[in-house]
């Protein structure tokens, strides 16, 4: 739609090398505001960040922090109401399989099986059939899906469900991922495996990924970098770079630490998110 | 064995009425004119079934013959009727229930139309149908396919609109196209309620194909009918009101067999 793209995706403006170019995610003076007038709820506030290549960036916070909204105006879904988001040198400005991205709810279309989902983006690319077909394969298998290609959605369990819009996305192997909540409709352990396989993949196949969280332990497990966000406006609270070596170990003292540090930290804003909320402003 | 005693509770009481019917006409309680015992009923459907003539195979198949009986045939003309109505009607409605959901636009211009020409029953389009199209098959067509016309064309709206926003946005992150997200999203997410609408679009057009035989045609399960009357043949009434009776039932159950097939990946269909 926007013929803009192509010219820019062939002449990087940094003539380094342009994987890197690729899959760099920088956020300058990001503000959106919802509504307008009195009703106006100013969502992001001068948000400025840069995600290089190849890193595990948690955004971290209570309800309306503006999480999400950072991340759909990342996906494309939703335009700032300032300033600018650009994928290496590109300038954002629709949703495209650059980015993908795994929704809370899954998102996957029920009417088409498992192997038809996964191969939803590769059948729009203009993918050959044989071609599609082997990379279906090895992703599902990647994911272990490979049993389940005929099923239907609604056939699965909530963890499986999960693992098909990872591995739709992944079938696509974008240089960037975009994660809103994935795993907060899961069990304890369902979530736990997930997030281990979200590393291995992530490990694999060095994608960047950004993923939306409320839960400061799953932020200190996955990420090598939380960006901690305020309660409305939402702005960069803490900027945190996780150490600690993996696999992570959540009953050691240095997590245990950073976690008391997060928590004391959300917990601030989450205060401010209950103020609002019994006053009546908290309008989600 | 509860599925076969269940089964043999409801048959009872129709076995009872058919007795009790049987024996008070045989009794003279009412004439053979108002109602007919169901014995004399059940031979002349048999005889309006079976062929009239012996198979002659140098003039037509075993095929044709075999449906040759009058019965059969009207059978076969209403539902063709049926078929080419209801094809019209949603060949019509589908777009434009289609268009009506995606663009908010031509709702609104439309809608107000829609919803000043939807509670108008089919049937008094009759006297209109008869000046317009003349009599034979266009008027009954016509008829028909305005039956299905306005239940497909309502839902495929209701469908279109109530598609959840996520399967859009999913799409769109996936690189969809608005052409791709319309035929591979919107369309199969839609197909539920285009689906009941076209369900109930066909069972209006077998109630209204019978009224349009009755006022239009020579032949058909509805003309039948009334050409009984004509000649006070009772028995050969109810029988033609068996036989519509069965054929509806057929329609009906071949749609949702049709349905079931078609919507297997939807939840609602858990069991």
């Amino acid at each position: 739609m926007t013929s803009s793209l192509a010219p820019a995706r062939t002449a990087p403006a940094t003539p380094s090398a342009r994987p890197s170019s690729d899959a760099e995610i920088t956020v300058t003076n990001a503000r959106k505001v919802f509504g307008s007038g009195d009703r106006a709820v100013v969502a992001l506030e001068d948000v400025t960040a840069t995600i290089p290549e190849g890193q595990f960036v948690c955004l971290l916070g209570p309800s309306g922090c503006g999480k999400s909204t950072l991340l759909n105006a990342i996906a494309g879904f939703s335009p700032l109401s300032e300033g600018q988001i650009r994928i290496g040198a590109r300038p954002v400005t629709e949703p495209g399989p650059d980015r993908g991205m795994v929704f809370q709810e899954y998102a996957l279309f029920p009417w088409m099986t498992v192997e038809q989902n996964i191969r939803f983006g590769l059948d729009i690319k203009g993918v050959r059939r044989a071609e599609a077909e082997a990379t279906v394969a090895r992703i599902a298998a990647t994911l272990g899906l490979s049993d389940f290609r005929s099923r239907f959605p609604k056939d699965l369990s909530g963890g499986m469900r999960q693992r098909v819009a990872i591995a739709r996305i992944l079938a696509l192997d974008p240089p960037v991922m975009l994660m809103d909540e994935p795993f907060g409709a899961l069990d304890a352990l369902t979530r736990r495996t997930l997030q281990d396989e979200l590393l291995r993949i992530w490990a694999e196949y060095r994608k960047t990924i950004v993923f939306v969280t409320h839960s400061i332990e799953e932020a200190i497990y996955l990420a090598d970098r939380i960006l901690v966000m305020t309660y409305r406006p939402g702005r960069l609270k803490r900027d945190i770079t996780v150490t600690l070596p993996r696999p992570r170990d959540s009953a050691s003292a240095e997590f245990n630490a950073l976690k008391r540090e997060l928590g004391g930290l959300v917990m601030e804003e989450q205060q401010r998110y209950t103020q609002a909320e019994m006053s009546g402003t908290a309008v989600d | 064995m509860t599925a076969r005693l269940s089964a043999l509770r409801g048959a009872f009481l129709p076995i009872g009425l058919l007795i009790v019917w049987e024996l008070a006409s045989r009794a003279g309680l009412f004439s053979a004119v108002v109602l007919p015992p169901p014995s004399a009923v059940a031979v002349r459907w048999f005889n309006s079934l079976v062929p009239a003539l012996p198979h002659d195979p140098a003039s037509q198949s075993y095929l044709s013959w075999l449906f040759s009986g009058e019965m059969p045939h009207d059978a076969v003309a209403s539902l063709g009727r049926v078929l080419a109505g209801f094809a019209i009607g949603v060949g019509l409605a589908l777009p434009v229930g289609l268009l009506m959901g995606t663009s908010d636009r031509l709702y609104g211009l439309v809608n107000p139309l829609l919803q000043i020409l939807r509670p108008i029953p089919p049937i008094a389009y009759i006297p209109l149908a008869i000046v317009w199209f003349g009599l034979g098959n266009p008027p009954a067509l016509f008829l028909i396919a305005l039956g299905t016309f306005f239940p497909v064309l309502v839902n495929t709206i209701a469908g279109v609109r109530q598609v959840d926003s996520i399967y859009i946005r999913a799409a769109r992150n996936l690189g969809a196209n608005p052409w791709t997200l319309f035929r591979r999203v919107i369309l199969p997410a839609a197909s539920p309620f285009v689906l009941a609408g076209m369900r109930i679009g066909i069972g209006t057009a077998f109630i209204v194909v019978i009224v349009a035989e009755m006022i239009a045609v020579s032949d058909g399960l509805g003309y039948r009918i009334l050409e009984a009357r004509e000649y006070m043949w009772s028995d050969k009434i109810i029988g033609g009101m068996l036989t519509i009776g069965v054929l509806g039932l057929l329609i009906d159950s071949a749609m949702s067999r049709l349905n079931d097939h078609l919507l297997r990946w939807h939840r609602g269909l858990e069991r």
